[in-house]
């Protein structure tokens, strides 16, 4: 496949700035091997490591509801949420904590959405951000309308929005980056292709042969990146979002990776993939390839380690604290934010709703999960 | 013969289905190999081949419009939507076209597929993965909806639903998927698509639900039995098109009515119920009739969701309040 007429290259060459073994390329420049932000994305990527853990094991123990683990795709969202301004707008998928704690959003809040309580949305901080979306793709063309919005009201704001490999088969999708590209609004747009949509594999969710290049038949331009390497994710995103923001219009990001756990913790991954296969990707994960070259440049000892790990797991420990401790809702929740305000005619209904609350409250009305 | 959960009726009434018929065929999201995230077709990839049994890339409106065409070719699909949340984008290809093939070609071209999909709160799952969408399908002419409540229904419905020459909406509670077993008879014995089901006897009351609410309304039924009330309990199960005769028979009798739903109150299927009763046996009415049902909230994620399903409490109080009227 070569140039077609555009000038679009359809076979896209994959970013790579680090090696898996950790070997820094020749092409990164040196703003990109800039040390002190290199230890902060390790730092941001091993905090959402043992998140996920500790998150795994609250819900194995009955404390916390399904929930979508990000293990394996840190890079992406560190690397992209470091991009970004914090004025700019997140539009989420579900699996991208990693961006989502990078601009500030509280582990505990996170909590409170997969153990099932809307107040998880309500973010303390980047209160611009979108909540995350769980119907597939459906955040797409929501990606652009803000987008549009910010353009229109001449804001110096862009739009960064996360899709799945599996997502980039839905219509939402193709119709979102076919808008954004004829308005050109300032959007980037990245593909967290880890492989797997559940059980469904890459090659059946589409036969072309990247996910980048879907972004030809939209007008607009493609990039592949090594998802893995978050130097290379950072750059790549970085310059899409100075292309939006200074007037450029829309970039799809495919960033591949690979997704190492289940799909979430209600799916069992050995029922339809290969033990083998996923070990053999541990080989490329994000989190030992940035160690490995920020020890070769003598910026990350032993001691730093254990310190991030002890500082992170404090972190964590007290996040759950305040997740577990929240206050309970009542039923009243169910009703105070459906409306800027409740209809006097629906206020029988929350009536009713504390009437059998109070009813069931010794049993198990006031449910926590 | 043996005790299975209402999924494995429905596993079973699929690879019945399939046995008998060539042209049926199932096309879902991780359907296949995984045999479907609530193993509704588990084993029947490896059955029956990849060729009928399709793991479809993730596009609700690519699937239900796929499967209208094969449908309209011959093909008798039954396609899955992996949680009724996500059965928005495929209702354009459902409402345009599935309901209203054979009449926009007066009979020249059919659609004979199933659209299966679980619904429902009450299993602690993720946001949007517990509506209950079934009056909107109720409301569309030409289609058909079902709502299975036990694991024999399931088997019995789901095998007519294939059968039936039209498009069926079929609609698995997933509280009920394995809430209790029953004894199920693999003998490819349909259950008519057009008529409701009486659960139990009763002359004080009638109480007419469907899907989920079923067994919280049968324990009603035992509580207030304690009380000396006796309700009558009436599963819909085919809401459209409606056996309203079963439910007038029994409100005649009775005098009293209560209908049960999960979904939120305001145009709910509840209200087509209240209205047939309202136009053709007001006369035979000894109180107002009374809806028990979700509220007209957005259905609250997993902390609160036992304060919105129906509970058996307010179901009791619901009959009681019918019962003291007049
Ligand atoms: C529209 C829609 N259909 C189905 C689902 C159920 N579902 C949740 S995640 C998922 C797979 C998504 O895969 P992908 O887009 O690759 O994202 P990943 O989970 O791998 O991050 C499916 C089918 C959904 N949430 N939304
Ligand atoms: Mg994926």
């Amino acid at each position: 496949m070569g140039n077609i007429e555009m000038g679009f290259d359809l076979h896209m060459d994959l970013v790579q700035l680090l090696s898996p073994s950790g070997e820094i390329s020749k092409a990164a420049s040196n703003s990109a091997r800039d040390i002190e932000r290199l230890v902060q994305f390790y730092r941001a990527m091993t905090r959402t490591r043992i998140f996920d853990n500790k998150a795994i094991s609250l819900q194995r123990t009955g404390q916390l509801g399904t929930f979508a683990s990000a293990l394996g795709q840190e890079a992406i969202g560190v690397g992209a949420a470091a991009a970004m301004e914090e004025r700019d707008v997140l539009v989420p998928s579900y699996r991208d904590h990693a961006a989502q704690f990078y601009r500030g959003m509280a582990m505990s809040e996170c909590l409170l959405y997969w153990g099932g309580d809307e107040r998880g949305s309500d973010f303390k901080n980047a209160r611009g951000d979108f909540p995350n979306c769980v119907p597939v793709a459906t955040q797409a063309p929501q990606a652009v309308g803000a987008a549009y919005a910010l353009m229109a009201r001449k804001e110096d704001r862009v739009v960064v929005t996360f899709i799945g490999d599996g997502g980039t088969s839905n219509g939402a999708f193709y119709e979102a980056l076919n808008m954004a590209g004829v308005w050109k609004t300032p959007v980037v747009f990245i593909i967290c292709n880890n492989g797997w949509a559940i059980s469904t594999p890459r090659e059946l969710e589409s036969a072309a042969e990247t996910l980048a290049q879907k972004a030809v038949a939209a007008g607009m331009e493609g990039r592949q990146v090594d998802g893995n390497d978050v130097i290379a994710v950072h750059e790549v995103v970085r310059r899409a979002i100075d292309k939006a923001r200074s007037g450029g219009g829309p970039t799809l990001i495919e960033a591949l990776t690979y997704r190492l756990g289940d799909h979430t913790t209600a799916d069992d991954a050995s029922r339809y993939r290969d033990p083998e296969i996923v070990r053999a990707q541990w080989t490329r994960e994000p989190i030992a390839r940035l160690r490995a070259y920020l020890v070769s440049e003598g910026a990350w000892s032993k001691e730093q380690e254990a310190e991030l790990h002890k500082a992170c797991a404090e972190e964590v420990d007290r996040e759950v604290a305040a997740y577990l401790h929240a206050s309970p809702l009542n039923s009243d929740a169910m009703f105070e934010h459906l409306y800027a305000k409740l209809p006097d005619t629906l206020q029988w209904q929350r009536e009713e709703a504390r009437r059998f609350a109070q009813r069931s409250a010794n049993g198990d009305g006031n449910g926590h999960v | 013969m043996s005790e299975i959960t209402l999924v494995e009726a429905v596993n079973l009434a699929l690879a019945r289905a399939m046995g008998e018929d060539k042209d049926v065929l199932l096309l879902g999201e991780d359907i296949g190999v995984n045999g479907g995230v609530f193993r509704a077709t588990n084993g029947l990839q490896a059955r029956f081949g990849r060729e009928r049994v399709i793991d479809t890339p993730l596009a609700e409106g690519g699937i239900a419009g796929v499967a209208v065409g094969m449908a309209a070719m011959g093909l008798k699909p039954v396609a899955e939507i992996q949680f009724s949340g996500f059965i928005y984008p495929a209702i354009d290809q459902i409402i345009n076209h599935a309901s209203r093939m054979r009449n926009r070609t007066r009979g020249r071209l059919t659609c004979p597929m199933v659209l299966r999909s679980p619904c429902g709160a009450g299993i602690h799952a993720p946001e949007h993965h517990s509506e209950s969408p079934e009056a909107m399908f109720a409301h569309m002419p030409g289609l058909r909806v079902v709502a299975p409540s036990s694991p024999a229904r399931a088997y019995g419905l789901l095998l007519a639903s294939v059968r039936d020459p039209d498009p069926v909406i079929f609609l698995e509670p997933t509280r009920l998927y394995r809430l209790f077993r029953q004894e199920v008879e693999d003998d490819g014995v349909e259950l008519p698509l057009d008529a409701c089901f009486i659960l139990r006897e009763g002359a004080d009351a009638t109480v007419v639900t469907w899907g989920a609410m079923v067994p919280e309304t049968l324990a009603a039924a035992e509580k207030l039995e304690e009380e000396g009330v006796m309700i009558e309990v009436i599963d819909v199960a085919t809401l459209k098109p409606l056996d309203v005769e079963t439910i007038l028979r029994s409100v005649e009798k009775t005098g009293r009515c209560v209908i049960v739903h999960e979904a939120p109150r305001t145009a709910g299927f509840g209200a087509e119920v209240a209205a047939e009763i309202a136009e053709r046996a007001l006369y035979s009415l000894l109180a107002p009739i009374k809806r028990v049902t979700g509220y007209d909230v957005v259905v609250p994620l997993a902390k609160l969701e036992k304060q919105y399903i129906p509970s058996v409490d307010r179901i009791v109080d619901g009959v009681r309040q019918v019962m003291e009227a007049s």
